[in-house]
């Protein structure tokens, strides 16, 4: 058995693994910011209770009406993004005109909200939730048992990631919205219904968070505060990336699971900060973010 | 309970507390509180009235096995303690995990006439209760707090620690296990003082038992979702024993994901700090052969069966009554009956003697069956180390759990001059 | 940017011709007057004990304010600052033994140097970048406490002596603090009222209203908003070292991220940028909460609701909307 750093290179492998998923995670979440940032131009503080309710939806599919994880995963992303729709046609649409910390707070008002409710419903102690049999039991890749599930959200979640970046660089569609980003009345102007392509595309970021919560729904636990406990390192992966680029997102999502897994490993009292410490690091050098435009 | 986990609160889980405004605020609230407690007793004419206060976790992580299970066990104690000379109300409030919140229902509380304060699960608010009860000179009635300081350095003639602490749970885990071939440990420890506590205190008793601990990951609460790279870590020390030094939804996810990375085939798993209700939560085909120590469970005997059958009619959802709550109802049993025997008028006028009558009189109730109480607070009893049975042994809901040892009540806690409790000199 | 910008309660100041005294216009001062007679009334009326809580929340909003309502620096981790000023005068006094007045002193020096390394790392960033970067740097002191060993993680710092003040007055009783407190409220309250009208002030209001154009007036805006955000966080300090010796306790409820929340919405519906908007939201917020404790997690829903109602409908707040009800500036 080799040793890197003092580590037994099997572990630290395996770690590394660990790390990719969570950054699964990290990516997930902070592309669908990026995408709503984008074009709204609003921080949509209610991510992470989105997150929340994307799990909770897949857990009130299988109690309520016996659908299980494979049908969760195509429905609950649907039904919060369309929980999403109604919150930017009721709420979020009226806010354009100002000061985009209003969008903040509004954001985080109803984030209170829908997690209070859930709170209130629910209960704080977590809902079971169980891996779908199709991908239950695990690997043994010499190194580590690799649970079949996390390979399944590594590479679930870069299916997700990629598709979006190819409907946002390769499209029409995508092209409208990144026209619109940069001028919106222009884009109007040629007879594209702006409005409507903005409310559809906070349903599809607050869609893609859902996701993320039918993802984690079996690994971690399905409780209310499940999205708040990531939201808030999310915001640093998003600062670290910067908001300007998509790829960016996705790949500081990723690259930071990694930084954070091997922190666990060299020193994991640590692990909660680095990604702050980063942050700053990275605030210092390069203000605008490692993808950003200043 | 032991730890709060504010950082797991949601988001808004914010302060709000029941300082009164204005005396009449003060009453409009008592009266609000009360209505919504439930009133249980009508008053009665010129006969005294035991005010108790149940002051719990009414909308926190520990809600399920605290919460309104406590008030209503609090409110079986005090059904079957009626007719005594006196009367007995019981309101309850919620302290949300937060000291202040909690400590300013307990100034108004004891300013307003209440005379004993019950549960008060996590450490942080019943420390600060602990010390108001003593300020007022009033009743304090622990049953859900984790934290041994409540009979050691912070102990107080008017508190009585009934159900548990840390040093039971290390002692009950560790010690029983090590004894019977987990002799090799693991743990996954939540940074912070408490899960600090709890891993040193349940090392030193695997290793005067024989056993080792082979290594520890410290990870930060509460900033911790994913378990995996710990377990991972754990997998590869190959110990016998993975101990969780933490608690409430951290140690749910340990397990679930524990039982996801294939730990289960070759570790035991012991919840340090568990209820039966989280077995409950996670299901038993995830928590199967965990292993916990607890000093009450419904099927224990023929006694408990029947106050769980008693009290189940009042319980959220019909639920057995966990430790916790059951330790409320036991503790309220014995504070009225010591009520009983010295006179409600004296007993409501001077806490610090209703609780030396409490330490004065053998303890003898349903739930945790003959005991006493201890000149520093402590209740004492027998603790026992369960292991979650599997699915087939399951003979239906709710029966969830096997003995596996048993530490006899005058070794489950620590040793009265371990603890450093000034009063115990004087 | 000024028709949009979120402070949204002020209105353009009426100058110098309607202000009494020490920049108070006529209104205010009638406002002023009327505190101060609420002040020295309320202990004999109210428990007192509620009252002290309420100041110390209203001088945290007043700090906060400082830099929204003046600056318009949202900063999203305000609870960094406050709680930390509480552990440190916590500390100070049950540890150290020092004397309230220099707990309270320590819990402003350290909270305005903590203040002093975060807000240079975060003015690099503007607008909603600057409130992510100081919700992620508070998040980090948030897990720095539960780990110190001096904090007490999670049971925090517990019975926390009062002390006897300048050694002389001993403040167990809850009247004698409550004079104590109400002392360092109303100081704090016109020393920021000074802040805002001196030059100094200005040049922040200049920054607010448009930044480059400040810059091209010569101005180093970066060092203004740091002094800026140092004066906000050390007077945040100050008002959780106060507040934890009056409760006897020091906890992470103070650091915690719903904590930076709360003072938010306090300010928010109190009127953003008004003289007296935090006050009155710190009162009604309090108030509010006292009376709705037994109602555990619908607070949350509540205070969410509040904060989405105001955003959307109630963007000047109570002050913000009696002020322009009244056409004075309050």
């Amino acid at each position: 058995m080799e040793d890197l750093f003092g580590i037994p290179a099997p572990l630290l492998f395996g770690q590394l693994l660990l790390g990719l998923i969570n950054g699964a995670f990290y990516a997930m979440l902070s592309l669908g910011l990026a995408v709503i940032f984008g074009l709204l131009n609003i921080v949509n503080m209610a991510h992470g209770a989105l997150f929340m309710m994307g799990a909770f939806v897949a857990w009130l599919l299988l109690d309520k009406l016996g659908l299980g994880y494979w049908w969760a995963l195509l429905l609950s992303p649907f039904i919060v993004g369309a929980f999403g729709v109604v919150l930017e046609k009721l709420f979020i649409s009226r806010l354009y005109k100002l000061d985009h910390l209003y969008g903040l707070l509004l954001t985080f008002g109803l984030a209170l909200v829908i997690e209070g409710v859930f709170r209130n419903e629910f209960g704080s102690s977590g809902l079971p939730y169980r891996i779908p049999p199709e991908l239950a039991g695990s690997w043994d890749l010499d190194f580590m048992f690799l649970p079949i599930y996390r390979a399944w959200v590594v590479v679930f979640a870069l299916v997700a990631c990629l598709a979006t970046w190819l409907v946002i660089e390769k499209t029409r569609l995508g092209a409208y919205l990144r026209a619109a980003t940069e001028n919106a009345p222009l884009v109007q102007a040629f007879g594209v219904n702006v409005p409507r392509m903005v409310t559809l595309t906070y349903g599809a970021g607050v869609a893609l968070a859902a996701l993320g919560g039918v993802l984690a729904a079996p690994i971690y636990s399905v409780n209310p505060q499940m999205g708040s406990n990531l939201i808030i390192v999310v915001f640093a992966v998003v600062v670290i990336g910067g908001m300007g680029s998509i790829l960016g997102a996705v790949l500081t999502g990723f690259g930071l699971g990694i930084v954070e897994g091997m922190t666990k490993v060299f020193y994991p009292e640590a692990s909660a900060t680095v990604i702050f410490v980063i942050m700053v690091i990275v605030l210092l050098a390069r203000p605008a973010g490692l993808f950003g435009r200043a | 309970m032991a730890t709060d986990q504010r950082g797991r609160m949601p988001a808004g889980a914010q302060l709000s507390d029941a300082s009164g405004i204005g005396r009449r605020g003060v009453l409009g609230a008592a009266g609000a509180l009360a209505a919504a407690g439930g009133v249980i007793t009508a008053a009665r004419a010129q006969a005294p009235t035991i005010r108790l206060g149940v002051l719990t976790d009414m909308s926190g992580p520990y809600r399920d096995p605290t919460g309104p299970g406590s008030v209503a066990c609090t409110q079986q104690a005090a059904t079957e303690m009626a007719n005594r000379g006196f009367t007995v109300e019981v309101i309850q409030a919620d302290h949300q995990n937060k000291p202040d919140v909690g400590a300013n229902i307990a100034r108004q509380w004891y300013d307003q006439g209440v005379d004993a304060i019950v549960d008060v699960p996590t450490s942080s608010v019943a420390l600060a209760i602990n010390g108001i009860a003593r300020e007022k000179n009033k009743v304090f009635l622990n049953s859900g707090a984790a934290s041994s300081d409540l009979t050691g350095s912070a102990c107080s003639p008017n508190t009585v620690h009934f159900t548990y602490d840390t040093y039971m749970l290390a002692k009950g885990t560790g010690a029983a296990l090590a004894r019977s071939g987990g002799d090799t440990w693991f743990f996954i420890t939540a940074d912070y003082a408490f899960g600090h506590a709890l891993q040193r205190d349940t090392s030193r008793f695997v290793e005067a038992a024989g056993g080792k601990v082979l290594g520890a990951a410290r990870y930060p609460f509460p900033a911790t979702t994913d378990f995996s790279a710990f377990l991972v870590q754990a997998q590869s020390s190959r110990a016998k024993v993975l101990g969780l030094a933490n608690a409430g939804t951290d140690t749910s996810t340990c397990i679930k994901q524990a039982r996801e990375f294939g730990l289960t085939r070759n570790m035991k798993i012991a919840g340090l700090l568990m209820s039966f209700m989280e077995v409950h939560s996670l299901g038993l085909p995830t928590a199967q052969g965990l292993l916990m120590t607890e000093p009450f469970y419904w099927d224990l005997n023929d006694r408990t069966r029947a106050f769980a059958e008693r009290v189940r009619p009042r319980m959220p959802g019909q639920a057995m009554p966990t430790q916790v709550q059951a330790g409320c109802y036991g503790v309220t049993m014995h504070y009225l009956k010591a009520v009983a025997d010295m006179g409600a008028v004296q007993a409501k006028a001077d806490g610090r003697a209703a609780v030396a009558r409490m330490k004065a009189m053998p303890t003898d109730d349903d739930a945790f069956g003959q005991g006493r109480v201890r000149e520093d607070g402590r209740k004492i009893h027998p603790s026992y180390l369960f292991e979650v049975k599997a699915p087939a042994e399951s003979r239906g809901p709710w029966d969830y759990l096997k003995i596996v040892a048993t530490t006899p009540a005058e070794e489950a806690f620590r040793p009265i001059a371990e603890g450093g409790c000034p009063l115990v000199r004087s | 940017m000024s028709d949009t910008a979120i402070t949204a309660g002020s209105l353009p100041a009426p100058k110098a011709e309607n202000a009494v005294a020490w920049g108070f216009s006529r209104a205010q001062f009638a406002a002023l007057t009327a505190m101060i007679v609420f002040l020295a009334v309320a202990p004999f009326v109210l428990y007192p004990v509620f009252i002290m809580k309420l100041l110390c929340f209203a001088l945290f909003a007043l700090a906060f304010n400082l830099l929204i309502g003046y600056v318009g620096l949202l900063s999203f981790g305000h609870a960094a600052y406050f709680g930390m000023g509480g552990y440190i005068a916590g500390y100070s006094a049950k540890a150290l033994g020092l004397s309230p007045e220099l707990g309270i002193l320590a819990g402003g020096v350290v909270a305005g140097l903590l203040g002093a390394v975060f807000g240079w790392v975060a003015i690099r960033r503007q607008g909603i970048y600057f409130a992510m970067i100081t919700l992620a740097l508070a998040q980090m002191v948030y897990f720095f406490c539960v780990q110190a060993p001096f904090t007490g993680g999670e049971d925090g710092i517990q019975a926390i002596p009062r002390g006897s003040f300048l050694g002389v007055v001993p403040l167990d009783r809850d009247m004698a603090m409550y004079w104590l407190v109400a002392g360092i409220f109303l100081g704090a309250f016109l020393l920021i009222h000074r802040i805002v009208h001196s030059p100094f002030g200005q040049v922040l209001k200049a920054i607010r209203e448009n930044e480059p154009r400040t810059i091209s007036l010569g101005y180093k805006t970066d060092q203004y908003k740091l002094v800026a955000f140092i004066l906000s966080t050390a007077l945040a300090g100050v008002a959780g070292a106060t507040k934890s010796l009056v409760f006897g306790i020091a906890t992470l409820t103070d650091v915690h991220w719903a904590m930076s929340g709360e003072v938010v919405l306090m300010t928010l519906v109190g009127g953003l940028g008004t003289t007296f908007g935090p006050v009155i939201g710190a009162a009604v917020i309090v108030t509010m909460q006292n009376y709705l404790a037994e109602l555990g997690a619908w607070v949350t829903v509540i205070q969410g609701v509040i904060f989405v109602a105001c955003v959307l409908a109630f963007r000047r707040g109570i002050i913000g909307e009696l002020g322009n009800l009244l056409k004075v500036k309050l």
